[in-house]
């Protein structure tokens, strides 16, 4: 089986601040990581891998220092990864990232899944798993909990959705997007972090995918962040004191909009 | 202090945090109460290949050394002495075949033991033979192509959870401790069974286990060595394995420490940080010189082990007494700096105080190893 995982370098947002002026996010010193639901894509590759045999390839878009989250991934058990990286790819939206993410995947040939994370940390849009599937024209299954079976042919997974579980089968090859219920990343073993240093990682920018400059990048990019705002900070309330009846009362008023102190 | 250590063993530092912040963190004190050993951790130790690193690359390791393990051991024991050491007597059982095993033995069992799939476990304490080990009384006696095993062998770490035990036993009493020879025993071999698991003060995640032997019939190949060669397996075995316990007690302070500094950073009295009171400064000024003294002298004797050297068993033995008496002493002023709060089992630094002690008794008490050092150092100073 040849299956592609899809991996997002995100600054740490556990660490990140924002900058109250400007509205945007301060990121220098702000460590990189993998986004955190990635990890849950790659173990569930790697896992059905290790069931069936083959090979689980990384990929990510990114600039020359997201090649980190390539290593990472590598260590914890990938057998390859290619880094998409192009001056002419950046500035992306979800729709041209999704392009180009297409164009490696039908780079690499006879794919049988890409899997994603549910979403990214950063942007959490949750689109580019789906818009992927569309620009491959592939089947695709979306809030994986549960992986029930996977074979050469087809996919039988559970979507945890909001009214409940829902199972669906596709045939292959398909786009999947996981959760967290799926399973427990594995921890990078010592033989995976040797070969991860030493690991060939090749760069693929546009030269070598099926796209032309107008399909990917700033170019390529239907939406424009017009403004990032920061949400005013919430006050803090009223509290009351006094007897339950009291308050009964007080609460009676304020939300009938009599006696209102706000 | 920054040791500059290499990437390999930067690796196995980072692998060994992640274990233990995702793994060992959630539910050590439960491990601890109960007494329960942590097979689903040692699943996760063998899945990162911590189990390869003390096995030449021949059979399955990576055969990183004294000082890799030593690393390894000391990142676990911050988090839990108890599972560490479950861990690292795996190195322990692995020694004797590791050191002194035949190419058929090392074939069969260490890539076993290096993928984690069988777990390893020394044997040679019994009721009657702790410091003085040539007080063993289990018997080898052979029969043909066997030999065939009696006697009871005493709290085992890793009894009743390993697979693979190198156990230490006479095949001629006449001779006393020259008589004594290694065997490998299997578990399920007739004969062989576990006697009661102990209820222990602390490194309670750890199993200690009593092995009885009654008419257990091993094939003769499993001899290590030769015959009347086991006392020497076990000491050899017990000299590389001395760091081990070092980086453990020095494990165990470091996590101590780290509580002691957190909670004297939150705790506030009379209106202050606690860790703005001199009185406590120079506790803990203490405490981390001593761990790094202690570090110092563990990551020494590794490296000496590593070098090739065959004169290591007085550092060796030094390493182990220094650092376990730190530890005991940095747990115990872990506590002090935590007060009531220390005391509580709410708080991980009673375990840790429980844990450090078991440090300065095994694998040969603190007594003993001073009678090694002071012996060697006499010794020396005649050659001179």
């Amino acid at each position: 089986m040849k299956f592609v995982v899809a991996v997002k370098q995100v600054p740490d947002t556990a660490e990140v601040r924002i900058d109250p002026e400007r509205g945007t996010l301060i990121r220098d010193g702000v460590p990189s990581i993998m986004n955190p639901f990635d990890t849950y894509a790659l173990e569930e590759a790697m896992k059905w891998r290790d069931e069936l045999g083959g090979v689980v390839t990384v990929i990510t878009m990114g600039p020359p220092q997201a090649e980190s989250v390539l290593r990472e991934a590598i260590s914890m058990g990938a057998d390859d990864a290619i880094l998409i990286s192009d001056r002419a790819f950046a500035g992306a939206d979800t729709w041209a990232t999704s392009h180009t993410l297409a164009a490696a995947v039908k780079e690499l040939g006879d794919v049988d899944a890409v899997f994603f994370g549910k979403q990214a940390i950063d942007g959490d849009t949750a689109q580019t798993g789906p818009s992927v599937a569309a620009s491959l024209d592939w089947p695709q299954i979306t809030f994986i909990g549960k992986v029930r079976d996977l074979n050469k042919d087809s996919i039988t997974a559970e979507r945890y959705v909001e009214t409940g579980t829902q199972v669906v089968q596709a045939e292959l090859p398909v786009v999947l997007t996981i959760l967290k219920d799926a399973n427990v990343p594995r921890v990078p073993s010592l033989r995976g972090k040797m070969k991860s240093r030493k690991a060939q990682i090749p760069v693929w920018g546009l030269a070598d995918l099926a796209l032309t400059e107008d399909e990917t990048g700033l170019n390529g990019s239907p939406t424009k962040v017009v403004v990032t705002a920061t949400p005013e900070p919430r006050t803090g309330g009223q509290i009351h004191e006094g007897s339950t009846e009291e308050l009964v009362a007080k609460l009676a008023d304020l939300l009938l909009g009599e006696g209102s102190e706000a | 202090m920054d040791y500059m250590l290499n990437e390999d063993l930067l690796a196995i530092k980072e692998i060994c945090i992640e274990i233990g912040e995702k793994y060992i963190l959630p539910i050590r004190a439960e491990l601890d109460e109960e007494n329960k050993f942590p097979r689903d951790i040692m699943d996760v130790i063998a899945q990162s290949d911590l189990f390869t690193i003390y096995i030449p690359e021949a059979y399955g390791g990576t055969e990183m050394g004294s000082m890799a393990l030593a690393v390894a051991t000391e990142e676990l024991s911050r988090y839990c002495g108890g599972v560490a050491v479950s861990y690292a007597a795996n190195a322990l059982g692995a020694m004797p075949i590791i050191l002194m095993g035949s190419e058929e033995q090392k074939k069969k069992y260490l890539p076993q033991l290096a993928s984690g799939e069988k777990l390893c476990a020394f044997a040679l304490t019994e009721s009657e033979a702790g410091s003085d080990a040539g007080g063993v009384k289990t018997r080898a006696i052979k029969d043909g192509d066997h030999y065939i095993l009696n006697g009871t062998k005493q709290w085992i770490t890793n009894g009743g959870e390993a697979q693979i035990y190198t156990v230490i036993a006479l095949t001629d009493p006449e001779r006393g401790a020259r008589g004594a020879s290694a065997f490998i025993v299997e578990e399920g071999t007739p004969g062989f069974s576990y006697g009661k698991k102990e209820d222990k003060m602390g490194i309670r995640a750890s199993a200690t286990r009593e092995l009885i032997f009654e008419d257990c019939r091993i094939p003769a190949e499993n001899l290590i060595s030769r015959e009347g060669f086991g006392f020497m397996v076990a000491m050899k075995t017990l000299d590389n394995s001395r760091p081990g316990v070092a980086a453990q007690a020095v494990g165990i302070a470091q996590g101590a420490l780290d509580e002691a500094l957190k909670y004297a950073e939150q705790r506030k009295q009379f209106g202050v940080k606690i860790n703005s009171f001199q009185g406590l400064q120079f506790m803990l000024a203490d405490m981390g010189t001593q761990i790094e003294a202690a570090r110092a002298l563990t990551f020494a004797a590794a490296g000496l082990i590593d070098s090739g050297s065959k004169n290591f068993n007085k550092v060796s033995a030094m390493a182990k007494v220094f650092a376990s008496d730190v530890a005991m002493k940095v747990t115990v002023d872990a506590v002090q700096i935590l007060g009531g709060y220390g005391y509580m089992k709410e708080y991980p630094v009673e375990k840790m105080m429980r844990d450090a002690k078991i440090t300065q008794i095994y694998e040969g008490t603190n007594q003993i190893q001073r009678s090694v050092i002071a012996k060697a150092m006499i010794k020396e100073a005649k050659r001179k």
